[in-house]
């Protein structure tokens, strides 16, 4: 698979403080990322290094196979850092025309992308006079106009409505469909699991875990049970070799397994033991469980 | 080139306050023109300064970069201010994620910069040209084209000047506090100075260091001409005050300069380098 982005033992320091401490993780083509951690934690310190923005203190990070300048990688890149930056005075047009010509790329794609982000009505105002909404949709706009190999946004949804969040996340998914490899930062964890196959999880500064969403925990899931004979159920279930953790509460019984089971072959096993259930769920954790989990046990 | 100059274009064009300032200058410019129509008619007393000899080539070299330099404070507004808007509006972050180096980012600026000096110059020439040509008494080819190195001066002294409002800009990061910090500075040579000359060596030490100052070296680039008008000559020579003084750069003079405009562009890539944003 080919590698888009890979980092190596990266530090940053601001003074006493260590905002990113060793952190190592790759980003492979056609996947979509998101680096969760609460505020603080040293996310946009990430982006803001791979984004030549900001300093590292040591390690180091290469884009692509490694053979072009940072500057060079970037404009095959589209960010959009925290806050939408354009000149205030100028309308969009002439805000993408710029970025046309520091991206080097010719100024045909910017009736496509404001159409994508619904902007092309009010391509001739300017910039001050946008909402938050329409700025962060013409930073994706802008973002867009290369046709980047990979699309870096940080906490996109920041500040916005419902309705803006909404048509952020539906322009966001609209572009993952179509194959671009994705980075999203963001500590929204509902937002994450919506979009994202893969994440790195930050706390502090390091890296907590990286890999694909669904192997986060070695978890099988668990079930959730309601019966007439909850105290024989509960029983039968501490007896089987299958099941862990069992808990009792307001009558629903939440039973997590050590080893892969359907629900089918549960409902099968209990009915011939002669319990019957009047309500069987099979669960996995959310991604808010999991990162909670994970957190703490560290 | 073109693209960074192309850039550093679009930026400045499309905002109203600079648009309006460089037009100004511009205009200011070539009103130095208007000098031309000033007459008294005072009964007895008739002065039409044309008529004074500030026209005559090669003089009008001289007089003319002196007095339109003294327009460069517009310019100055508008350079410390397109470098600290980036900073208020975080253009800079953007542009560089989009994928500027922090190198081509000077760059551009630096361009804006010589281009404003070299129009300009441009400018006072064919200003110049024209008015020589109408109001001169000598018209010789070789008149006209003598002392054209005050336009060199002219030059580098306005790409030395707004070297240093650049870097100020970047420094400060607000232009009304960059624009500050510059009259500031102007103010803070001359107390150096005097202290210099008061406590610590002779005057004429003093004065010697104070030629390194960057304000100072670049006003020494082009020295005051009036002394030079021959009716001021008149009525130096008629109270006994004896006023040969040197008008022409030395070279030492344009090297300080040059120097401390390298200075400047050096310190402002190595400001944005080191600088997280």
């Amino acid at each position: 698979m080919e590698t888009i982005l890979t980092v190596n033992h990266l530090t940053k320091k601001f003074g006493y403080l260590t905002a990113v401490n060793d952190l190592s993780f790759t980003i492979e083509k056609g996947n979509v990322y998101g680096i969760l951690g609460p505020n603080g934690s040293g996310k946009s310190t990430t982006l803001g290094i791979i984004l030549n923005v900001v300093n590292r203190t040591s390690g180091d990070f290469s884009w692509f196979d490694g053979n072009t300048t940072t500057h060079e990688a970037l404009k095959k890149v589209g960010a959009i850092i925290e806050r939408p930056n354009f000149y205030p005075y100028m309308t969009a047009i002439q805000n993408l025309k710029l970025v046309c010509k520091i991206k080097e790329v010719p100024e045909t794609k910017i009736q496509e992308k404001l159409e994508l982000v619904g902007l092309w009505e009010r391509k001739d105002s300017k910039f001050k006079t946008y909402s938050l909404g329409m700025k962060q949709r013409l930073a994706i706009a802008s973002a867009l106009l290369n046709d980047p190999e990979i699309l870096i946004l940080d906490e996109p949804t920041n500040g916005l409505d419902p309705q803006g969040i909404h048509q952020i996340r539906e322009i966001i998914k609209t572009i993952a469909s179509q194959g671009t490899t994705i980075l999203l930062a963001s500590h929204l964890l509902d937002e994450v699991e919506k979009v994202c196959s893969h994440v790195v999880i930050l706390r502090r500064g390091e890296n907590l875990y990286s890999g694909p969403v669904d192997s986060m925990l070695a978890s099988h899931g668990f079930f959730e049970l309601r019966c007439g004979q909850l105290d024989k159920l509960q029983d039968l279930l501490e007896k089987n070799a299958s099941f862990g953790k069992i808990e009792n509460f307001n009558g629903t019984l939440t039973a997590y397994l050590k080893e892969e089971m359907d629900a089918e072959s549960l409902n099968k096993m209990l009915f011939e033991k002669g319990i019957i259930l009047s309500h069987l769920v099979k669960r996995k954790e959310s991604l808010e469980e999991q990162f909670l989990t994970l957190t703490k046990n560290n | 080139m073109l693209r960074l100059l192309q850039i550093e274009f679009i930026k400045l064009w499309n905002n109203r306050a600079s648009k309006v300032l460089i037009i100004s200058y511009f205009v200011l410019l070539t009103s130095i023109a208007l000098i031309a129509a000033i007459k008294f008619d005072i009964g007895p007393v008739q002065f039409h300064l044309a008529d004074q000899g500030i026209f005559n080539f090669p003089y009008i070299w001289h007089f003319n970069t002196f007095v339109t330099a003294l327009f460069k404070l517009f310019l100055a507004i508008v350079i410390v201010s397109m470098m600290s808007n980036e900073y208020s509006n975080k253009t800079i972050k953007q542009n560089l994620i989009d994928g500027l180096s922090k190198k081509e980012f000077i760059l551009s600026k630096l361009l804006t910069v010589i281009s404003f000096a070299l129009i300009s110059t441009v400018f006072v020439f064919v200003v110049s040209m024209i008015l020589g040509l109408i109001y001169s008494d000598y018209n010789e080819m070789s008149i006209i084209f003598s002392d054209l190195d005050f336009l060199f001066a002219f030059f580098v002294k306005l790409v030395a000047f707004f070297s240093f409002c650049l870097f100020l800009g970047i420094l400060v990061k607000r232009s009304a506090f960059a624009l500050g910090f510059l009259i500031l500075w102007s103010i803070l040579e001359q107390v150096v100075f005097g202290l210099l000359g008061w406590k610590v060596m002779s005057w004429d030490s003093a004065r010697i260091i104070k030629n390194f100052f960057p304000l100072q070296s670049m006003s020494n680039l082009i020295k005051e001409p009036f002394t030079r008008l021959s009716a001021v000559q008149n009525i130096g020579q008629q109270i006994g005050e004896d006023m040969k003084f040197d008008y022409h750069t030395y070279w030492y003079e344009f090297l300080i300069a040059i120097v401390w405009a390298s200075i400047f562009i050096y310190l402002s890539y190595v400001l944005l380098k080191k600088r997280d944003l």
